[in-house]
């Protein structure tokens, strides 16, 4: 089920919220999204795509944290 | 070579086919004349017989024909007119024979604008002239409006074999490398974003293209070529799986080092579909013995559709039924099954 | 792709596998609750990755395998009809109904389009008012806020030409179902990421703490999917029974505000059928009253269907964990990807597919 995307916003249209739809790049191919459910997203933000509409904000910090806390497993394995 | 003749005027007083450019009278003389004879023009087609008539210097020949039916019928990368000759080039040279002569049918829908049938005729005569071929006959029908997509291509054609030994799914042998001449997957995913409906944008264009150079290439480097396959439908998949089921053996490639273009790629994480089974038409896979990898693949390289040629995998043991095995990223293998149908895109 | 490739690092994969095998002191079974996750583990070969004594049983969510026959059905009889534009998610067309499915239909004549997006379904019916423009939305909380946003916006514009069959399902009672019935065998859940993302993760912590099973919230990519696993294990070794969230870097505990909002402004959650699993009290959303014009269902009579399930099909109980699908006797034989019995053969995430397609060959 739900299969979804990550993807970059280019640029937003201006319209009433429920109206309002973003370019979105994903890693070369691109494509007009509804942002009705992500008021408060803007340009260069990443999100999560479902059958055209954006449905979460990535958040980059966590996913920096995440990554490097599988880094860190390797310092669990060195550990004596 | 005969130059195109490119700035031949719209001549008609029509600007659409209508059932008339069927019917065998004046105004199919006229289409003919002013569209498509121009076009193609050569020797053997001003001869205006009921055949060609035409010398073949060898005593084996490879003949094959295909039809082509494709929306849209431009796309990113090429048009229906270029896919009819490159792919029916590509059958004879996957044969290892070198492409001489092809007919060119054309069915067409009433109301088809003349100026896109032009279009059409004069990128065949380009990749024609690309790949050294002729068109030396055709035929052209026309259908009533609403009983075909615009227009339907057949060509048929012939080409000469000068090599001694025979490019067969049964010459593959254990030991045999695995190459692809090019990356995966752009054309299927070059239409299917065009499609209506589908909205994308994106810089992915089709790699139809000939590839009679780049497998003649081969044979003039003395490249001990055992099998050759393009990648059509069901792309780099279901022609592995086909050629092993015929050789009886297993094949093994690594999923690791694949040629897939990253946007090609995200298309395909888009709409759910699986690199490994989406339609190339300028892709081939070549088997040739493990030692001679190194010089085939540098031969291929030298061509500007195969520079991204690559060792994908190894014929690696006798198989009754033949199977071709995935070594995944995480370093499992699974067998590679064929598809029941065409993907469709998914979003489930 | 930027947050997709880092979670497929066969490195970082093979750290968590080992890791996973040094923290499991007995026999686990865990079910990924998401037909993607199913998709995922089998494609990328995760499950013969882990040590054997992890089993995972392959969940309910998965929409082809879970919408009812009659919807297949009734989405048949609309197709059908003259004038109308059926509108679907690729997804769909392959699902048998009790008599042919959507792709035979369109074979026959039938109007039958592909769409990306019920986004996309509206702006065709604008495009063609003489025509009648049906979307046929499954899924589950995921999916629901695109047909609900379509459902507004043709109330908004006025559209008379637009409607949707709508089969929304819901995850939590489905999983509260499972946990109430006396032989399941599930100890933990991997929960669905993206059905998170809107709904959030408040609804599981009374099922964490009422049936003491762990359920760790999860992406799709590998390395997301044994970190969840890992997590999920580490809780059930140290007895313990929360909900966490693996897929911080997607899902907030609050979820998506606006899309919730909206669900509620369209949707009436109802008590729903599903395929295999029979009918769970409020695990379907509904398009509300003031919604009846854009509902599919009213606007075509399709109610007096005759629906005839094939009596072969044991997809119930592979719904739920109680078989695997090569221990079935149809699997492979009289039930294959070209002539399923079923919809979990059918769907490319149910799950007698996703093994049919990527088993191993041993």
């Amino acid at each position: 089920m739900c299969l979804a995307v990550p993807g970059q916003i280019i640029r937003i249209s201006d319209d009433e919220p429920l109206l309002r739809t973003g370019l979105i790049d994903f890693s070369g191919v691109s494509r007009e999204i509804s942002l009705a459910y992500l008021p408060e997203a803007k340009a260069d933000d990443y999100v999560i795509v479902h059958a055209g509409l954006a449905i979460a904000l990535i958040d980059e910090e966590e996913a920096q944290a995440s990554l490097q806390a599988f880094q860190e497993l390797d310092d669990i394995e060195a550990a004596p | 070579m005969t130059e195109p003749k490119l700035n031949c005027p719209l001549p008609l007083n029509y600007e659409q086919i209508v059932m008339a450019h069927g019917g065998g009278g004046r105004m199919m003389q006229q289409l003919l004349d002013k569209i498509i004879r121009p076009a193609f023009d050569n020797d053997i087609l001003a001869q205006q017989h009921d055949s060609a008539i035409i010398n073949i210097p060898a005593n084996r020949l490879a003949f094959t024909t295909d039809s082509y039916v494709i929306k849209p019928l431009f796309f990113n990368g090429g048009d229906i007119g270029k896919l009819a000759v490159c792919g029916t080039v590509n059958d004879l040279a996957m044969s290892g024979a070198k492409p001489l002569y092809i007919s060119c049918s054309l069915i067409i829908e009433e109301g088809f604008a003349i100026k896109d049938l032009q279009r059409i005729v004069q990128s065949m005569r380009a990749s024609a002239d690309e790949a050294g071929v002729k068109i030396v006959t055709g035929d052209s029908k026309v259908v009533e409006h609403g009983k075909g997509d615009g227009l339907y291509i057949n060509t048929a054609g012939v080409g000469v074999i000068e090599t001694e030994s025979s490019i067969l799914p049964n010459n593959i042998r254990t030991g045999d490398a695995i190459i692809v001449n090019s990356d995966l997957g752009r054309h299927g995913i070059a239409i299917m974003l065009q499609r209506e409906g589908m909205d994308f944008a994106s810089a992915i264009d089709s790699d139809c293209a000939s590839l009679a150079a780049p497998v003649q290439a081969l044979f003039d480097a003395n490249i001990d070529v055992h099998c050759l396959r393009d990648l059509t439908r069901g792309g780099l998949s279901s022609c592995l799986i086909e050629l092993a089921a015929v050789c009886g053996r297993q094949f093994e490639i690594r999923e690791q080092g694949l040629p897939v273009r990253q946007d090609v790629r995200s298309a395909c994480e888009l709409l759910g579909f699986d690199p490994l089974y989406i339609a190339n038409e300028g892709c081939f896979v070549l088997f040739v013995p493990q030692s001679q990898a190194g010089a085939a693949i540098a031969t291929l390289q030298k061509h500007s559709n195969s520079q991204q040629a690559v060792q994908i995998g190894t014929v690696s043991e006798e198989h009754a039924d033949g199977r071709v095995i995935l070594q995944t990223a995480m370093g499992i293998s699974r067998i590679l099954e064929l598809l029941s149908g065409e993907q469709l895109p998914r979003i489930c | 792709m930027k947050f997709v490739d880092e979670y497929r690092d066969p490195k970082t994969a093979r750290k968590l596998v080992d890791a996973i095998a040094k923290l499991s002191s007995k026999p686990w079974n865990i079910m990924e609750v998401c037909g993607g996750q199913t998709h995922s583990i089998i494609k990328h070969g995760i499950d013969q990755l882990l040590p054997e004594q992890i089993r995972l049983i392959h969940g309910p969510g998965c929409p082809v395998c879970v919408t009812p026959l009659k919807y297949i059905d009734k989405a048949l009889a609309i197709a059908a009809q003259h004038n109308v534009i059926f509108c679907s998610f690729g997804d769909m067309l392959r699902v048998p109904g009790s008599r042919q499915d959507l792709l035979g239909l369109k074979a026959q004549g039938a109007d039958i389009r592909i769409v990306y997006s019920p986004l996309d379904a509206l702006k065709l019916a604008r495009r063609h008012p003489g025509r009648e423009v049906v979307f046929f939305g499954v899924g589950f909380e995921t999916t629901a806020p695109t047909t609900a946003l379509a459902a507004y916006q043709a109330r908004q514009l006025k559209l008379t030409n637009f409607s949707q069959l709508i089969c929304h399902v819901r995850v939590p009672p489905a999983m509260e179902a499972l946990l109430s019935s006396a032989d399941h065998a599930v100890q933990g859940f991997l929960g669905a990421g993206h059905v998170c993302s809107i709904m959030g993760y408040h609804e599981y912590l009374p099922l964490a703490e009422q049936y003491k099973i762990p359920i760790v919230i999860t992406g799709f990519e590998p390395v997301d999917i044994l970190q969840g696993l890992y997590l999920c294990i580490k809780q059930l070794e140290e007895n313990r029974h929360v909900v966490e969230n693996q897929y911080q870097r997607i899902v907030t505990q609050a979820g998506n505000q606006p899309a919730q909002q909206l669900l509620r402004q369209v949707f009436d959650v109802v008590e729903q059928d599903w395929r295999g699993l029979g009918s769970i009290a409020a695990s379907g959303l509904a398009l509300k009253e003031e919604y009846s014009p854009w509902n599919a269902e009213q606007r075509y009579a399709v109610d007096a269907i005759d629906t005839v399930e094939p009596d072969a099909c044991r997809s119930g109980e592979v719904l739920q964990g109680l078989l695997k699908p090569v221990n079935c006797p149809e699997f492979g034989t009289s039930c294959t990807p070209e002539h399923p019995l079923g919809a979990t053969m059918v769907s490319s995430e149910g799950a007698c597919a996703a093994y049919y397609r990527y088993r191993n060959h041993d």
